[in-house]
């Protein structure tokens, strides 16, 4: 599945290792909940970057804890309509401070791609090769944003109040 | 009333062509009907029995005559010359064609209109009191703060995907025309001891398969602080409600499951770790900003009574009935609430043509300062109208078949679309108002009967509110015959209460007798002065079951 991250094609260098896999050694490691919380202190120990992999009903106050331990957050979408991780990346950003990148894996399709971008996430594996076609596009949709996010853009009301300071430093 | 500025209309704009481009890749195959349906859904269309359905939102209930010219544009152009206003503030075509639907919204788009969130899980339509603005008891304009709700909420990039659909309802007074405990959020503008407006906070409240009263978790929410709280409540919602059972999704379960109390503290945990001080709160400079525009127009000095009007009141018993039931009182002086009723004798409740639009505008124009607004019980409000001016207004919408002297009374029902339109339905609700309606007409039988609010669902979604009417009908089907069942005593305002049922359900050819012998027996127990809901409340449902089941 193609991963896209800072808008571009990149090639992942994160390996998922399955819950009864041996853990390679050398590389960047995504695993479980339930691996991480079976074999926490040896994949501790091990410096290897690691990353966790959380479905949609495991909500990251279940490794607060733990944050400073993943260069990675991956949270899943089972379905589209299961929009569980919108707020658990709200939550990583905004209210656990988490710098790493977090990742849409499941079920993300073109249409979601700014909500989820606009919620924290930065890199996304996309279902659909021509969804991958079209991210300029999907981005480019919408240039107007009334709440503010997880990201830079520039909500309506902050523009709507430099307008006003504007008008009256005039 | 509120006026775009440079970013909503380029918000609309943009999300006309974004929809265009989702349209263009339904038809051109490279979307399937599974993956085009929610991105439809989050833009008001469904897909009905016959044919697409438009819900285009009207924004807690406000139009100017411009965007009534246009929904009436819309009908002829793209749909069958009609129109149906709905419970929720919105308008909804039967037939239009999908290839056409972009082009529809972009003509909405010109008059500053939209269909963003009338369907999809998603935060839907701000509802509103019809009366704001021009209500005596009010504490302030509850469009203010749906405004704000409504750009918050517009495409929330964490909030479109929730376990279930989610309204907000906001009043500004003590007196509850907009059902705000019925809904997912309600909102009351309240006044604190120290003087300070802000907002007391219902939440949990829903119709549907398991009706409830919300309770309230938040007793006095300060204004500058409200996106904040509606984003605690929504993120608690949205990682804990419900989203393996369809049935079990809605908030009101999430709460009820939960217990307000503890619910209540989950709110106020998250609500502490939301940052206050950044830009969720609300500048004061913005809501003066948004407030400006729902000031009081240029109201005239008038004197209190219109002598010329109390002359044509006692002249014209008609008129004198009119106004007795669809003309209420104004906090100014001189000035009168008119109320259109969209329930002709025999009508479809909620429906109005394309001509009678236009004609509607032309009166707003002529008579009301620009503006109507639309009612959650399927009926249009004209509010700034001078006293002097009744009588040829009521003359002009009489032309139009749209003087129906019948607010609040019995024939004034509400009905979903029902068999007829709606592919969950056990029975037909349209007919059955219709019939209704002609039993009971207008005159002196029916002002005998006085408030009485009808509400027919045509299945146990209760998009006719049957949980909360006076008299409340819902179709059940039994080995594929319609039936319908009947509650009493529900209510859907500040007292609000559900409707008990009052045993087994009627066949089709027995309800509209049913409903005259709860009449009757209203009629028989009725002490002076007494409305319907009030004997029910006093005497309750024994004396009712024994005429209605007496004879089988
Ligand atoms: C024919 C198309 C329609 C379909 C398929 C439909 C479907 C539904 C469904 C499934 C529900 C239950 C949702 C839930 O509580 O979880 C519902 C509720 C509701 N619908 Fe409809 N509906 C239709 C038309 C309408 C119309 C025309 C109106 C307005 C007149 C309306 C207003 C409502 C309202 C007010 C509720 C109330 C329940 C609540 O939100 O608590 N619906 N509808
Ligand atoms: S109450 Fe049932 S029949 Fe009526 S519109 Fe809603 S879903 Fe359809």
């Amino acid at each position: 599945m193609p991963l896209v991250k800072d808008g571009r094609v990149t090639d992942d260098s994160w390996t998922a290792v399955g819950d009864d896999d041996q853990r390679p050694d050398g590389c960047s490691i995504i695993v479980s909940l339930e691996r991480w919380q079976k074999d926490r202190e040896d994949l501790r120990k091990c410096n290897q970057p690691l990353g966790i992999r959380l479905k949609s009903d495991q909500p990251p106050s279940l490794i607060e804890e733990d944050l400073g331990h993943f260069g990675l957050i991956a949270l899943e979408f089972p379905v589209y309509k299961d929009g569980r991780a919108y707020s658990y990346a709200r939550r990583l950003r905004d209210e656990m401070g988490y710098k790493g990148e977090i990742r849409a894996v499941g079920n993300v399709l073109r249409d979601q791609f700014l909500f989820m971008l606009r919620c924290g996430f930065d890199s996304f594996e996309v279902q659909k090769e021509k969804d991958v076609a079209a991210w300029k596009d999907a981005l480019a949709e919408m240039s107007v944003f009334y709440q503010p996010g997880a990201d830079t853009r520039t909500p309506v009301l902050s523009l709507r109040q430099r307008k006003i300071a504007a008008k009256k430093s005039t | 009333m509120y006026r775009y500025d440079e970013f909503d209309q380029q918000l609309v704009n943009e999300r006309v062509e974004q929809f265009r481009g989702q349209v263009a890749r339904r038809l051109s195959g490279e979307l399937e009907e599974d993956e085009f349906k929610p991105l439809r859904l989050m833009n008001g269309l469904y897909l009905q029995l016959h044919a697409y359905m438009l819900r285009v939102a009207i924004p807690y209930g406000t139009l100017s005559s411009k965007q009534m010219r246009m929904l009436a544009h819309i009908a002829r152009k793209y749909d069958r010359d009609y129109g149906h206003f709905t419970t929720r503030q919105n308008i909804q075509y039967n037939w239009p064609k999908l290839g056409d639907v972009p082009d529809i919204l972009k003509d909405l788009a010109t008059v500053e209109m939209h269909a963003i969130q009338t369907s999809g899980n998603c935060i839907r339509n701000v509802t509103s009191d019809q009366y704001a603005g021009v209500a005596a008891d009010e504490i302030e304009d509850p469009r203010i703060a749906s405004e704000i709700i409504r750009q918050w909420s517009t495409l929330h990039p964490e909030f479109s995907f929730l376990p279930r659909k989610f309204k907000i309802a906001v009043t500004g007074s003590p007196h509850d025309r907009a059902a705000i405990k019925v809904h997912d959020i309600g909102l009351i503008i309240v006044r604190n001891d120290k003087g300070e407006v802000g907002f007391e906070v219902y939440v949990g409240g829903g119709q549907g398969r398991t009706p409830m009263v919300g309770p309230r978790i938040r007793e006095f929410l300060p204004k500058n602080e409200l996106l904040a709280y509606l984003e605690a409540i929504l993120r608690v919602y949205n990682e804990l409600g419900r989203r393996d059972n369809l049935y079990k999704a809605r908030i009101k379960i999430l709460v009820h499951q939960t217990g307000a109390e503890k619910f209540a503290q989950m709110v106020e945990d998250e609500f502490a770790k939301i940052d206050k001080t950044g830009e969720l709160n609300l500048p004061n400079d913005e809501i003066e900003r948004i407030t400006a525009y729902f000031a009081d127009p240029a109201y005239k000095e008038l004197p209190t009574i219109s002598a010329d009007f109390q002359a044509k009141k006692s002249e014209d018993p008609a008129f004198a009935a009119w106004v007795a039931n669809n003309v209420a009182e104004h906090k100014v002086p001189g000035y009168a609430i008119v109320n259109i009723s969209l329930k002709p004798i025999g009508g479809i409740p909620g429906d109005a043509s394309a001509d009678q639009m236009d004609a509607i505008a032309d009166l707003m124009q002529k008579y009301s300062m620009d503006e109507i607004r639309v009612t959650h019980e399927q009926n249009l409000t004209l509010p700034y109208v001078e006293q002097g001016d009744l009588y040829d207004l009521w003359q002009s919408l009489k032309a139009h078949d749209l003087a129906t002297a019948n607010i609040s009374q019995i024939t004034d029902i509400i009905a979903c679309p029902g068999l007829d339109y709606c592919n969950l339905a056990n029975a037909r609700s349209i007919p059955l108002a219709q019939e209704i309606s002609e039993r009971f007409g207008t005159g002196e039988r029916a002002d005998a009967i006085g408030e009485l609010k009808i509400k027919i669902s045509g299945c146990i979604n209760a998009c006719g509110h049957h949980h909360v009417g006076h008299i409340g009908i819902l179709g059940v089907d039994k080995k594929g015959v319609e039936f319908y069942q009947i509650t009493l005593g529900g209510s859907a305002d500040e007292n609000a209460s559900l409707g008990d049922i009052v045993g087994p359900a009627f066949t089709e050819d027995k309800v509209i007798d049913a409903i005259e012998t709860i009449v009757d027996t209203y009629l028989d127990k009725k002490q002076d002065g007494e409305k319907f809901l009030e004997t029910y409340r006093r005497v309750g449902l024994a004396p009712f079951k024994e005429t209605l089941y007496a004879a089988g």
